[in-house]
């Protein structure tokens, strides 16, 4: 391993983090709080409790999770996409670095971003509304396993991208549908039968459920189904991701 | 002395069906400046960019120091620095910054002083602070250089470093590329311009259409392939050259007041003496003569042309 190289590159990435501050950190904390605005008071005031918990402070998880998959997959895309882009690729591919150091640096830059955001946004909500995390230490775990896994996604989505367009395709087409119909904002029990087992098809379901249940005991799925799903997509995320460096997919020609 | 680059049977295709290297062999030595010549799409950059890992051989093998840059990729490229051709930089960095993360990328703890040493010599160190985005193309050119040798390479790639700079750069970095031979490192450039081979390089690539076609000491190439020109200048000019002369294969410059006569160095004879002869026969008078040798831009074109 090494270890110079990995640190450099989360170095650098962690920068252009902090250089573009207004866009990486404001922007979401902006966009979050609208939605406890809307969702939280507009509409939350008129709402039955649910499951025991105040509808405001339900949705924190799933808010949180919404700008976790979303930041660690455009984090990581761009993050490995730009130097693709511009050119600067050669510098990684001339250097003595493993595939793996690679992504360690890269991945582990975007998975530490969209955590700050989202423990940014969890600072916010507790302004807004009352929070009680039942499970500190899983959520906590959680909230890693999650950004790395969407992260190392993101990832396979910057090399797999040949635009920018392309970029922004899988993000704003597939990742934020699913994570809205995801149960986000409602827990998926209160659907009718049929939508509630098309819902089971959504892996965010079983993302939210799980963070959901860290803060509030509760959740619409099993705790060890979605630990289950989360690291099946992680596995998945891996193996596309190692094949792609070992053909040299959009990397070497 | 064992080669540091030894490349054997290299070849490379294209998914798109272009062979852009055929079986080439080629030894760089230890401590020397090697020119790659040849036109575009001749296969220089390729070659280069399979050697730094950047693309991927189709046959052969290449080891770097004795390392195969397959099976040994992290010890081969520790050894290596590459300049691109193309001004790819992250425009929003710093310099220093930038320079500073090449050589962690290359596994190097940091070392503020080297990088300061980089930055002098180049004449960047006023511009650490700056922005790539606000340099100059020629800045930006040493900012590439200043990477390449952030991590103290042993072998230093320059793919067409002198591409669009001004004379003054090019000519600073000619000085540099000598410093560094001097202090160890191999040094191999692919370039247009003929007279950057002919200036700095101790050997010669000339690579056609994927082909090595001839690798050679400098010097040695010019002596070899090299022609000579004879001119005579004349205190009368000549209308046309007299038919006596013929076989000489003689050619009239500036108005008839030149008599250029161009021979070939490999050869044993070269026929200035049967010339001289033959112009007193015919009553030629010369006040005065002076000979040239061909550029190595002239032998460069003379080998890709024989090559098409």
């Amino acid at each position: 391993m090494n270890l110079p190289a990995i640190q450099a590159i989360y170095k650098f990435e962690m920068n252009r983090f902090w250089r573009t501050a207004l866009q990486s950190i404001v922007a979401p904390v902006v966009s979050t709080s609208l939605y406890f605005v809307v969702f939280g008071a507009a509409i939350g005031k008129q709402s039955q409790m649910i499951d025991g918990v105040p509808y405001g402070a339900f949705i924190v998880p799933g808010l949180m999770m919404l700008s976790l998959l979303t930041q660690s997959i455009a984090n990581a895309s761009f993050g490995i996409y730009f130097p693709r882009f511009s050119g600067t690729i050669y510098e990684l591919l001339s250097a003595p670095v493993s595939p793996f150091d690679i992504v360690l640096g890269y991945v582990g830059a975007a998975a530490t971003k969209s955590i700050l955001i989202a423990l940014i946004i969890l600072g916010t909500a507790a302004f807004l509304v009352p929070l009680r995390i039942d499970h500190p230490i899983a959520m906590l775990l959680f909230l890693i396993l999650t950004a790395v896994t969407f992260s190392l996604f993101g990832f396979v989505i910057g090399l797999w991208a040949d635009g920018f367009e392309k970029l922004q395709l899988v993000p704003l087409l597939i990742v934020t549908p699913l994570t809205f119909l995801g149960g986000s904002f409602y827990s998926i029990d209160v659907l009718p039968t049929f939508w509630w087992v098309v819902s089971h098809a959504n892996p965010v379901v079983y993302l939210i459920s799980a963070f959901r249940w860290a803060f509030f005991s509760k959740g619409d799925v099993g705790v060890a189904i979605s630990m289950g799903m989360a690291a099946l997509f992680l596995a998945l995320c891996l193996g596309a991701v190692t094949w792609m460096f070992k053909t040299g997919y959009r990397l070497k020609s | 002395m064992q080669p540091i680059i030894t490349i054997s049977g290299l070849s490379k295709t294209y998914a798109s069906g272009l062979a852009a290297l055929k079986d080439v062999n080629l030894e760089i030595r230890r401590g020397e400046i090697f020119a790659l010549l040849g036109p575009n799409g001749a296969g220089k950059s390729t070659l280069i960019n399979i050697v730094c890992g950047i693309v991927t051989p189709s046959t052969g093998t290449i080891t770097v120091d004795g390392h195969d840059i397959t099976n040994d990729y992290r010890a081969a490229r520790s050894l290596i620095g590459l300049v691109p051709q193309e001004l790819t930089t992250d425009a929003f960095e710093k310099v220093f910054n930038t320079v500073s993360f090449s050589r962690g990328l290359f596994g190097l703890g940091k070392n503020p002083a080297h990088i300061e040493r980089v930055l002098k010599d180049l004449s960047l160190w006023e511009k650490r602070d700056s922005r790539i985005m606000q340099l100059s193309g020629g800045m930006k050119r040493r900012v590439l250089i200043a990477k390449a040798l952030s991590h103290e390479p042993k072998i230093l790639f320059l793919d067409e470093p002198t591409a669009g700079v001004d004379v003054e750069l090019r000519q600073d970095m000619w000085r540099m590329v000598r410093r560094l031979r001097d202090s160890g490192v191999t040094v191999i450039l692919t370039t247009h311009y003929i007279e950057e081979a002919e200036e700095m390089a101790d050997r010669v690539g000339v690579i056609r259409k994927g082909e090595l076609v001839l690798v050679e000491e400098k010097a040695e190439l010019m002596r070899k392939l090299g022609k000579k020109q004879l001119t005579l200048h004349l205190p009368e000019p000549l209308a046309a050259i007299p038919e006596d002369l013929a076989d000489h294969h003689l050619e009239l410059a500036k108005n008839g007041s030149e008599l250029i006569y161009t021979y070939d160095t490999r050869g044993g004879r070269t026929g200035i003496t049967g010339l001289l002869t033959d112009l007193a026969a015919a009553g030629i008078r010369f006040q005065d003569i002076d000979t040239s040798q061909s550029s190595l831009e002239e032998i460069f074109v003379d080998l890709v042309r024989d090559a098409a």
